[in-house]
This record gives C-alpha cells, sequence and structure tokens, in this order.
C-alpha cells in the first residue's frame, strides 16, 4: 500500500481534484432534477439537455463577446448570462404548453412526454450548434493554476476547477437549504411538496409553484452546462450522459434530499474520475455499480426515507 | 370485443399478406420490412411492459445483445436456425438478472434503470475496442439457413421469411400471454398493485416474467436485424434505439398485438423517404410527433384502426 | 372452543400514538366480530397487522395454532387470511367479472401462460360468485364505472373468492347507501355464513352490528376496553358515552385509508 501510494499519490490526488471538480457540475443538474420532481413529480427526462444547451449557450455568448472586444473577465458574466437565458426561456416554455397538460395522467404518459422533448431538444442542439467539438477555454486560463498541497505532494492545478466550481456548488447547496427552510417562498414549495392537495386548499397557487420551480431547476442545470463549458469541449450526447447521471445520483441519494446529493455526487464524482485514472475502461460503469449496489441494500437511497406503499 | 379479437387476426393476415407483396414487388422494400418486422417484435415486448403502467427506455441492450451474440457466436456456430435461438437465450439470461434487479422498481426508476444500463453497455461495446471493435463494429460472417448456404436474394429472403415466422409466432404468444391470468395480472399491477399482494400474488414475479419475455423479444429482433444488415455497431444499443423502440410503441397503440407492426412498418417506411431529406432533424420529428400522439391519439395507429372497425360494427 | 385467529400482548406505536397497546384478543372459528371504536383508535391497525402490511413492534399473531407475526401479506393470505379495504381496491380497468376472475386465479395459481383468464371454469365461478353477492348485472362493468357501493361488494367478492378462513373487513358497509346498508349485509351475511368463514369487521354503525356481531370489542386507545355480547356490550353506559358517542357522528366525516 506504502509502495503503491509512493508511485500514484500524485496521480491519486489529480483524480481527486478532478472528481470534485466534476461532482460539482453533477450536483448542479442533480439537485434541480431532484427539486422539479419532488414538486412537480414528473421525472423530467429532459433535464439534461438543459445542462447541454446551457453550455453550448455559454460558449456561443462568450465567444461573441470576446469577438465584440469586451475584457477577459466578462466571459464570467457569458456564463451566468447563458444559464439565465436557457432557464428562463426553455423553462416556462416547456412547463406552460407542455407539462401542464399532463399532470393529471398516468406517470408512463409523463415520462413518455419529457421524453419526447429530450428527443427534440438533443436534435435542436445538432442543428443550432452542429455535431463538431465545440469548446470555451477562457475563464479557465483566466483564473490561472494554483497549488494544492497533497500527501506530501503539491499538485498544480487550474483555478476555475478546484475553486470556482466547488464554491459555486456550495453556494448553491447552502442558499438552497437556506431558502427551502427560511423564507416563507421556500417553506410554500416545501409545502407543495409533501401534500400537494393540502397546499393547494390552503390557497397556495400550486400553478406559480410549479412554473417558477420547474425554471430555476431549469436553470441549475443550464448553470451546471455553462460552468462545465470551459473544462470540456461541448459534443452531441453530452445531455444523454447528463440525465443519466444526475438521476444516478438523485436514485443513490434518495428522492428529495439536498445534502445527500451533494455528498453522493461527490461519492459519484470521485469514484468516476479514480476509474478513469487508473482503469480508464471503467469510467462509464461505475456511477452506476455505485447506484446498483446502493440500491440492491438500501432500495430507498442512501438518504432517502422508505416509502410505503399506500392502500 | 370478442368480433375485435377476431377481426385482428384477420387484419394480421392481410397485414402480413400485404408485407410480402410488397416485398415481392419492390425488391429494396425486402430489406426494410424484414427489420420493421424485426424491430416489430421488440417493440411487442416494449408493448407488455406498457401493459404494466412502466416504460424500458433501455430495451436496445437486448437488440444490441442479440446481434452481438450473432456476430460474436456465427464463426463458430455459422448456421441461422441455431444462432437465432442462441441469441434468445443470451438476450433472455441476462433479462432475467436485471428483471430481477429492475422488477423491484417502478415508472421513473424503472424506465431510468434500464437506460442507464442500456448506457453502460453502450459505452462498454464502444470502450472494450480489442474485442468489439468498438465503433467499428463487427461483420457478420456468411452463415447457413437450415444447412442451405444461401447467397444474394434468396438468403434476404430466407432472412425475411424468419422475421415474418417470428413477427407471427411471438404476435400469437403475447396476445395468449396477455389474455392469461399473468397477463391480466400485469395490467393489473398498473391499477391497483397492492391488492396482488393481498390475493397472493406477487407482483414482482408478474413483472419479471414480462420482462423476460421482452428481453427474449428484443434479442430475436437484434438477431435477425444482424443478419439482414450482417454488422453490428454499438449504435445498437444507443439510448436513441430505445427511444425508437418506445416511440414505434406508442405510434402503433398499446392496444392490441398488432400495433408494434403496423408503428414498426410505418416508422420504416417513412424513414426510408424522410431520413435522407431531414437527416438532421429526424430525432426532433421523431419527438414532435410523439408529443402529437401522446396528447391528441393516444390509441396509436392501432386504435384509429380499432375504433373504425368498431363504428361499422355498430352500424 | 379454541381460537382461530389469536393476538398476544400485540402493540405498535406511530411516534406517540398508541395504535396498539397490549392488544389480547381470540376470536373464534365460525364467528362474526365486529371491532367498534373512535377514529384512530387503531382498529385498521390491526387488520393491518394481522394481513401482514404493517410489522408490530411487540407480541404475537397466531392463525389456526402457528405464529404469523411479521410475515408477508402474500404468505399470510396463502394461510388462508383475506381482507377487504375501507377503499375498495379494485383493478379499474379490468371489468367487475375479471377482477373476481382475478382474485380466482389469485387463488388457484395464475401460472398458466397460454390459457385465457376468462376460462370457463374460472368464468362460471366468478359468475356464480358475483350472483351470490348481487353484482351479476355488473358483471360486464369496468370496475371504475361503479357506485361506491357496488365497489364495496365487488372488493368484498374479491377477498371471499379466495376462500379464507377468516375473512378481515374494513368498514364494509361505509360508502353504502344508508336505505341499501341493510340489504347489502344481509347478503354479505348469508355468503359468509353458507361458507363458514371467520369474519372480523371495523363498523360504525351500531345497527349493523347489532344485528350480525356475534361479539363486538370496543377498541380505545390501541386497547380492548370492551368485549362480549352485542347486546351487553352496547348498552353498557361506558361504552355509549365513549365510543358510540363519538362514534357515530365520525361516521359522517369519511376518512383516510389508513385509520391509524
Amino acid at each position: 500500500m506504502g509502495e503503491w501510494f509512493e508511485q500514484n499519490g500524485a496521480l491519486l490526488g489529480l483524480a481527486l481534484l478532478d472528481g470534485i471538480a466534476s461532482a460539482a457540475l453533477i450536483f448542479m443538474v442533480a439537485v434541480g432534477l431532484n427539486l422539479v420532481f419532488g414538486v412537480l413529480r414528473v421525472l423530467n427526462v429532459a433535464h439534461g439537455s438543459f445542462f447541454a444547451i446551457g453550455g453550448y449557450m455559454a460558449a456561443s455568448i462568450g465567444l461573441l463577446m470576446t469577438a465584440v472586444g469586451l475584457p477577459p473577465w466578462a466571459s464570467f458574466a457569458a456564463l451566468l448570462l447563458a444559464a439565465v437565458v436557457t432557464g428562463a426561456i426553455l423553462g416556462p416554455l416547456i412547463e406552460r404548453f407542455l407539462l401542464r397538460r399532463v399532470y393529471a395522467e398516468e406517470s408512463v404518459l409523463q415520462l413518455l412526454v419529457t421524453f419526447a422533448l429530450f428527443m427534440i431538444l438533443e436534435d435542436l442542439q445538432k442543428i443550432v450548434w452542429g455535431v463538431q467539438p465545440v469548446s470555451f477555454g477562457g475563464p479557465v486560463a483566466l483564473m490561472g493554476t494554483v497549488d494544492v498541497p497533497f500527501a506530501g505532494d503539491v499538485i498544480p492545478y487550474n483555478a476555475y476547477q478546484v475553486i470556482l466550481l466547488p464554491v459555486v456548488a456550495l453556494l448553491t447547496l447552502g442558499g438552497l437549504a437556506w431558502f427551502l427552510r427560511r423564507t416563507l417562498a421556500g417553506r410554500v414549495i416545501v409545502a407543495v411538496t409533501l401534500d400537494r392537495e393540502a397546499a393547494t386548499a390552503m390557497g397556495i397557487d400550486a400553478g406559480r409553484v410549479f412554473l417558477l420551480t420547474f425554471t430555476f431547476g431549469a436553470v441549475l442545470a443550464a448553470l451546471g452546462g455553462a460552468l462545465s463549458a470551459p473544462t470540456a469541449s461541448l459534443v452531441p450526447g453530452v445531455g444523454a450522459s447528463t440525465i443519466v447521471l444526475s438521476f444516478a445520483v438523485v436514485a443513490t441519494a434518495g428522492l428529495g434530499q439536498i445534502e445527500g446529493a451533494a455528498l453522493t455526487a461527490l461519492m459519484i464524482g470521485i469514484g468516476r474520475s479514480v476509474a478513469v485514472t487508473f482503469e480508464p475502461e471503467l469510467e462509464v460503469v461505475v456511477p452506476y455499480l455505485i447506484m446498483v449496489a446502493v440500491l440492491l441494500l438500501r432500495p430507498q437511497g442512501l438518504f432517502g426515507v422508505p416509502e410505503t406503499r399506500r392502500i | 370485443m370478442r368480433g375485435l379479437r377476431r377481426a385482428e387476426i384477420l387484419i394480421a393476415l392481410l397485414l402480413a399478406a400485404a408485407i410480402v407483396l410488397a416485398a415481392f414487388s419492390t425488391p429494396w422494400l425486402r430489406f426494410v420490412l424484414t427489420v420493421a418486422l424485426a424491430k416489430g417484435v421488440a417493440v411487442l415486448g416494449i408493448l407488455l411492459l406498457l401493459r404494466a403502467g412502466q416504460v424500458s427506455f433501455g430495451h436496445a441492450l437486448y437488440v444490441a445483445l442479440g446481434a452481438y451474440a450473432v456476430a460474436f457466436l456465427a464463426p463458430r456456430v455459422p448456421e441461422a436456425a441455431l444462432l437465432l435461438p442462441l441469441a434468445a437465450v443470451v438476450a433472455g439470461l441476462v433479462g432475467t438478472v436485471v428483471g430481477l434487479f429492475v422488477s423491484r422498481y417502478r415508472e421513473i426508476f424503472f424506465g431510468m434503470l434500464n437506460l442507464a444500463l442500456s448506457m453502460v453497455f453502450y459505452s462498454v461495446l464502444e470502450k472494450l475496442y480489442h474485442i468489439t471493435r468498438g465503433t467499428d463494429g463487427i461483420r457478420v460472417p456468411a452463415i447457413t439457413v437450415l444447412g442451405q448456404p444461401l447467397e444474394g436474394s434468396s438468403y434476404d429472403w430466407a432472412v425475411f421469411a424468419m422475421a415474418l415466422g417470428l413477427a407471427l409466432l411471438f404476435g400469437l404468444l403475447a396476445r395468449a400471454y396477455l389474455a392469461s391470468p399473468v397477463g391480466q395480472a400485469l395490467a393489473a399491477i398498473k391499477t391497483r398493485e397492492t391488492r396482488l399482494d393481498f390475493m397472493g400474488v406477487s407482483p414482482r414475479r408478474v413483472l419479471l416474467s414480462a420482462y423476460v419475455l421482452s428481453a427474449v423479444m428484443a434479442g430475436c429482433a437484434g438477431a435477425v436485424i444482424a443478419m439482414a444488415t450482417r454488422h453490428v455497431t454499438p449504435l445498437l444499443a444507443y439510448w436513441t434505439a430505445s427511444g425508437e423502440l418506445v416511440f414505434i410503441a406508442v405510434l402503433g397503440g398499446a392496444g392490441g398485438v398488432l400495433g408494434p407492426f403496423l408503428g414498426a412498418a410505418t416508422f420504416e417506411l417513412v424513414r426510408v423517404y424522410a431520413a435522407a431529406t431531414v437527416a438532421d432533424a429526424w430525432g426532433m420529428i421523431l419527438g414532435a410527433v410523439l408529443l402529437l400522439v401522446i396528447l391528441f391519439a393516444r390509441g396509436g395507429l392501432w386504435g384509429i384502426v380499432a375504433a373504425r372497425l368498431g363504428r361499422r360494427r355498430a352500424a | 372452543m379454541s381460537a382461530l385467529l389469536e393476538a398476544r400482548g400485540l402493540r405498535l406505536a406511530f411516534g406517540g400514538v398508541k395504535a396498539a397497546d397490549g392488544i389480547d384478543l381470540a376470536v373464534t372459528a365460525g364467528e362474526f366480530l365486529a371491532i367498534i371504536g373512535p377514529n384512530g383508535a387503531g382498529k385498521t391497525t390491526f387488520i393491518n397487522m394481522a394481513t401482514g402490511y404493517l410489522r408490530s413492534q411487540g407480541g404475537q399473531i397466531l392463525f389456526d395454532g402457528a405464529e404469523i407475526t411479521g410475515r408477508s401479506p402474500r404468505e399470510i393470505v396463502r394461510r388462508g387470511i383475506a381482507r377487504s379495504f375501507q377503499l375498495p381496491q379494485l383493478f379499474s380497468e379490468h371489468t367487475v367479472e375479471e377482477n373476481a376472475a382475478l382474485a380466482i386465479a389469485a387463488r388457484d395459481g395464475i401460472w398458466s401462460p397460454f390459457r385465457p383468464l376468462l376460462r370457463p371454469a374460472w368464468r362460471e365461478e366468478a359468475r356464480d360468485l358475483l350472483d351470490r353477492f348481487g353484482l351479476l348485472p355488473a358483471a360486464a362493468l369496468r370496475a371504475d364505472a361503479l357506485n361506491e357501493g357496488t365497489r364495496k361488494l365487488a372488493d368484498i367478492a374479491m377477498a371471499v373468492a379466495l376462500r379464507p378462513r377468516v375473512l378481515l373487513m374494513d368498514e364494509p358497509t361505509s360508502g353504502v347507501a344508508a336505505s341499501e346498508k341493510m340489504a347489502v349485509v344481509e347478503t354479505l351475511a348469508r355468503v359468509l355464513r353458507s361458507s363458514g368463514v371467520t369474519a372480523v369487521f371495523v363498523e360504525h354503525d351500531m345497527d349493523v352490528v347489532e344485528r350480525f356481531a356475534d361479539r363486538v370489542a370496543v377498541w380505545a386507545q390501541g386497547r380492548i376496553a370492551a368485549l362480549g355480547s352485542p347486546a351487553a356490550v352496547l348498552a353498557d353506559p361506558e361504552v355509549q358515552r365513549n365510543v358510540i358517542g363519538i362514534a357515530r357522528p365520525a361516521r359522517a366525516t369519511g376518512g383516510r385509508a389508513a385509520d391509524a
């Protein structure tokens, strides 16, 4: 063990840092997926597409800003702008004109509707942005690298991924927890999650809550995508792998868990990057192995509460 | 209802005759229809799961399993009559193991777990280059059919006949299964699963039986596709392929076993003409049509046919 | 006479609410035992524990001398304890006849994948069963098209189709129109007596209890406050004040699936 560590310590450190960075992004998508499911009771298969479109949008806006000669730091604004534009346009459109029609339907139909949406959005990306990889490295270069001490070694790593991404994810986590537990609007959302009929009976406008929650979830996913744009080139298929990965996080953590989703994202993110480093062929399999193992032992997820079927 | 069931058989025979005629008159249609029939068989499996209120976004996994089983085994067992059952067994075994796991879950979990597993399989096919040749895929060597080393159009006819035979066989099988107590209990899972438990029936085992059957059907479909195209690639397992199966199931309608075949034939024929002109927007069109069918014509094509038959009977 | 179904020291609490606080109850073969008491006293919880839906936190349940505590609903029903529900649990997309046939199939074995559910033998038995419940006119209707009273009877018919030795019924007359209530119970009692089924039923209508129960158990705060013949129990001033006075108006409010 000691010898292995001496040879591979730096690699392991690198893998951990990669894992933390990717966990931050997965968390942004998973927490939105979870929140939307909790409130609307619809699992949005197209949620990963918001991530992809947010990423493409960020690259486009960022490149445009550079082209018109805006200062480099403006590319950070591009990321945020892309997320808000993507989420605030697609979110209300989809909730109002599509999901609203099927809330009363059986869940298999809701799944099919969001799946159809997923097919549409995946192609839309290809039509708008093409199939060639799109990349936008500005912000990463801008922030430079930091030296991360690890096990007696020093690992230089880009500050964007090791500082900015985790900070944004933690702010999201903290902000969301504060919002849901301490503010009136947040408590209204939680009330709708727990008992929709009772909440509606108390005069809460469920339609508005649905609309805002769905849009907020879309913005979070798009923000995740926008933040990912500077770290990896965008290719078709990102939406598909993102939805499956974030579903794996939600299922492993347990439905409705926010802090649990963060820990699980970390676990799965690190698991994956360790696999990439040491056993690259296992990369894609690791998150699902973790999920399957957890579900076999705890069907309600690591942090979930078991739910008995009502009779 | 009874009249409709009898009409169903009549329509099935007419449809089969029309397909054979079309394949005779236009040789290039033969290939399209072979694939359509094979996909119809796979979609029949999706239909079984839909009856239980469940949808799998990952059934292309079993199509790909059947296809790769043929590709891997063909050099050693170059005989279609052996390869087909072997592919069915492979898909059935994997379906049993996976089914034991996923049959514990419903709705979103069921759908997404299937999707996740198919994505894993896709990337395994893609990444294990030294075994699967990655995205290049594997060529299926020449095989005999019932001991006959066929070539050219006679081989294509043989595969076509195999697809048609499978479609008829599994169509009848699915029909009998759905009318049987197990099949009826399957539909009961959708409406009141807990009552089954209180009647001493395990809903999980009922769903598992449908799942394994659907895996076998998809495996056979994959085997036929591999024999028809003579080339298998990981794309067979990609989520878009699973999405297609779900699409065809909804388009054709889940109300009867003819739905999948009506849907598959329509789908493949439209694709031949449309895909060339709108290749980039193909998925988008599928998605849009899927939405339209769900929102405005929920019974799908079979639903429309059945409603017409019903009206004529009533008149 | 020995007990067919017996609870010994059965305990279960939800948070601080004690639904069963050391219940001792022996149901004799062939009798009709009514359980009465205010909402939330733990009556439905008892049925849920006896049928394996809820796990008790202490004590034992014995059926025909063998312990069944903690067994699954499926195992318990196969041993001969069936139940019906306060809110009817029908397969809403199936016809009434198919619902009954499914119950018969569940009893005789569903694993005959190539023979139809509505095979002659099962169809005949299903129609015979529905006839005994007066449900034959509704046989071809889909279960979600029925009125509440008919749904209720169909729900009980499905439990009877399992040929249980003990039938636990959760408020068999709730939702049945007042004018039909006595006729419905009359039918029910005749079917059950003729097939020798032991019945335990939760009931809020004291007229029904008085007329059909052999014995009455009064449930209050997770304990059995009184047990005896209907005449004796219902005449008890304590019971009249604490249970009947509360229970009668409670009926009007209806209630949720889980009584506890």
